[in-house]
């Protein structure tokens, strides 16, 4: 029983679960929905055994670290913490259709990392042995998550709004029609944007107080910290636009999938395509 | 009824809109990318060479302190006006607020009750008092405690939970003011700088990274030891450096820093930054020549020629802390008697006999090699930086109020009609009405049962 045993499970039941939401939303039938949804819960179980598997596995090698230390496992902890995200939500709203928008981001995260990342157990450097870095990695990918779950029902909004309008008070039929109302795409995209944002936040924060233990300085205007604080100002336009005629709707959901743009950007373009401090697998 | 508004009260106007704050914030965030795309403060030649680009696009691009942007006169601009924006908005609104919290409306009238979802209206049979009694006693047990008012011989109920949410947003907003007060603070009084210590000996001076006169720290800092050590492969795994704190001589203070766990005296604080050799390495070495057998012992230092029984002379080129992780290493050559000059060869510190296998006129043994080191250490000085933890804990704490507690509120009228007893109830809540909707309609429930009883 080793980690990648279980995350090779976890990456098929992400694309399993992604097609048979794809299916329901096609098929119109709960039952299919209930079974999409299982196995995006035996998935993100197995993705939980996977993960703790490898923390056991680095302790066997005698590297006392979370496994959180390189991109490969920041990857599959990022997949991890949408599934959670997403499943939260899920309990609370039950709308199905959104697993087709949500379940593409996990399987994507999945996939790359068993397919494209080293996935080598390696011991921490000196500059990444403190507990903050556990703190600071995880509420950084609760948030991000939280902006993945908010950019897919985005996505069904902006697909969704135009045709609803045109129906007027009709309902829609056709696959639209398994789509949640834009009032409530639009409810699950705030709420999970205020979940998100907080989480950033205390990233953020954690992040500077980790730096400035460590260095002595809690921000330098470093490109993957300059990024951060860039998605923090693109999500705080989003909760203001809430309360501001003319910015609720078709914006706001732009605001959103721009954001999550954004939260990629910082999370993996900064580390690809540009310089800094945060050197994680060094790609 | 509008009356004309003056020029004041547009600007006023202006900097109070919630789209100013939008606006400013996206421009921030575009602007922002600027200073990750072109590396910041570097040398002239470094843009013209690296970027490409031409004199004059440079001049541009220096002129609009795309170099430097973060502290650029626009980029602080934008941060003000940032500030302006959040400080006239809350003086806008906080009183209005300030208001429901401090003096809540006891007395719901028909206008009020008209604007909430939740409502309900009953007729009891019963007395007046015997309905405030009950009803008083399930709001208690049920949310909170209600105030009760008579007017016009009406008797009202008013109860809340909550009140201070409203103020979330408001230490939200302040919690950024006084983050950029910490910056501030920081920036005026404290300074970064860097040190560079060799091990065995002290400083008492530090140069800031802005400027060029070394400040005096009034103490002194001795580094006795640093160490650094690498897993197998290579990797370092651990820098740690021995540092006393020194008053007048004394030794006031002594610790073991490491990458993450510096070391703070008077408000400066030292970091493990990074290291380097400090001199030429020493070493001694067992030799034994192979035609006599004789066996001396001799002390060496990189690049210094040493004089063996025999006529023969050795040096030492190059000397490595963990050459191919089998432990330290020197490289060196020796010149026979004759003078002619050998090949290099690499004696292992770690493996005393794998010199004699390569069948020099002299084996060589490294029994001790010392390499001193300094240690470079970061220096901080930051009296500003509780205000900004002060302001991150504000900012949390203010945003989760903000986004996930509620102020409710109900009123409740009981009214001597006709036919018995008339009785009003509504509420609201100024965030997650689902919640409150579910809520009310179990206390409409409850209302019911407990009147009619």
């Amino acid at each position: 029983m080793t980690s990648s045993l279980f995350f090779n499970l976890t990456t098929g039941a992400y694309f399993v679960a992604m097609v048979v939401f794809i299916l329901y939303i096609a098929a119109k039938s709960d039952q299919v929905g209930f079974a999409a949804t299982v196995i995006g819960w035996l998935g993100f179980a197995a993705n939980t055994v996977a993960i703790g598997l490898r923390w056991r596995e680095a302790y066997a090698m005698g590297f006392q670290q979370a496994p959180l230390s390189n991109l490969y496992e920041s990857v599959v902890f990022f997949a991890w913490s949408i599934l959670l995200v997403y499943l939260l939500f899920d309990l609370k709203y039950k709308q199905r259709a959104v697993g087709a928008f949500v379940m593409p981001f996990a399987f994507a995260g999945m996939i790359w990392a068993q397919w494209g990342l080293d996935d080598t157990i390696a011991p921490l450097v000196p500059a990444l042995q403190s507990n903050w870095l556990t703190y600071h990695v995880i509420t950084c990918f609760i948030g991000y998550a939280a902006f993945a779950v908010a950019c897919g029902v985005s996505i069904m909004y902006l697909i969704k709004v135009g045709k609803e309008e045109a129906a007027g008070n009709n309902p829609i039929g056709g696959v639209l029609g398994m789509f949640p109302s834009t009032k409530i795409l639009d409810d699950i995209n705030y709420k999970a944007i205020m979940v998100g944002f907080p989480m950033l936040t205390l990233g953020i924060i954690t992040g500077a107080a980790w730096a400035n233990y460590a260095w002595g300085t809690y921000w330098s205007w470093d490109p993957k910290e300059t990024w951060s604080l860039i998605v923090w100002f693109i999500y705080a336009a989003f909760l203001h636009a809430r309360f501001t005629r003319g910015w609720v709707g078709r914006r706001a959901a732009w605001l959103s999938i721009f954001g999550f743009a954004a939260t990629i950007f910082c999370y993996l373009g900064v580390n690809l395509v540009l310089s800094g401090l945060h050197s994680y697998g060094g790609g | 009824m509008s009356q004309p508004q003056t020029f004041s009260d547009r600007v006023w106007d202006f900097f109070c809109s919630l789209k100013l704050a939008i606006v400013t914030l996206i421009i921030l965030a575009l602007t922002s990318i600027i200073g990750t795309v072109i590396e910041q403060n570097k040398p002239p030649q470094h843009y013209l060479q690296n970027y490409g680009m031409s004199e004059s696009t440079y001049q541009l691009l220096d002129t609009l302190q795309f170099f430097d942007m973060y502290r650029s006169w626009w980029f602080l601009g934008l941060m003000g006006l940032f500030a302006v924006n959040l400080i006239c908005c809350s003086i806008k609104r906080f009183p209005g607020i300030w208001k429901i919290v401090s003096q809540p409306r006891l007395v719901a009238d028909d206008g009020l009750f008209r604007t909430f979802s939740n409502r309900d209206e009953l007729l009891i049979a019963g007395s007046v008092e015997s309905v405030r009694d009950k009803l008083t006693g399930l709001l208690g047990a049920r949310f909170a405690a209600p105030t009760v008012t008579e007017q016009d011989g009406k008797i009202h109920l008013f109860a809340q939970k909550g009140k201070y949410a409203r103020l979330g947003v408001y230490v939200t907003h302040a919690s950024i003011l006084i983050i950029f007060i910490g910056a501030m603070i920081g920036n005026v009084f404290g300074y970064k700088a860097y040190v560079n210590i060799v091990e065995g000996s002290s400083i008492d001076k530090v140069w800031p990274r802005a400027g060029q006169e070394p400040i005096d720290i009034g103490f002194e800092v001795r580094c006795d030891n640093f160490e650094v050590e690498f897993y197998e492969g290579g990797r370092p795994k651990l820098f740690s450096s021995d540092l006393v704190v020194l008053e007048g001589g004394q030794e006031v203070l002594k610790k073991t820093i490491i990458v993450n766990d510096p070391l703070t005296y008077k408000g400066l604080t030292f970091y493990q930054s990074s290291y380097g050799p400090a001199g030429d390495p020493t070493f001694r070495f067992r030799v034994t020549a192979r035609d006599s057998g004789e066996t001396v012992e001799v002390n060496a230092r990189q690049g210094q020629r040493v004089a063996l029984p025999g006529g023969g002379s050795f040096v030492v080129n190059r000397f490595a802390q963990n050459y191919d992780n089998f432990g330290p290493a020197v490289q060196m050559q020796t010149t026979g008697a004759d003078g002619r000059q050998g090949n290099p060869f690499i004696v292992l510190q770690n493996f005393a006999d794998f010199d004699v296998r390569r069948g020099g006129a002299y084996s060589f043994s490294l029994l001790e090699s010392d390499q001193r080191y300094y240690t470079g250490l970061q220096v901080a000085k930051d009296p500003g930086v509780w205000v900004v933890w002060l302001g991150c804990f504000l900012m949390v704490f203010g945003s989760l109020t903000a986004f996930f507690w509620s102020h409710r509120r109900l009123w409740a009228v009981i009214e001597p009609l006709d036919k018995g007893v008339g009785v009003k109830i509504g509420g609201s809540a100024h965030r997650n009405q689902p919640a409150f909707t579910l809520f009310f309609d179990e206390l409409k429930k409850d209302v019911h049962e407990t009147l009619k009883s």
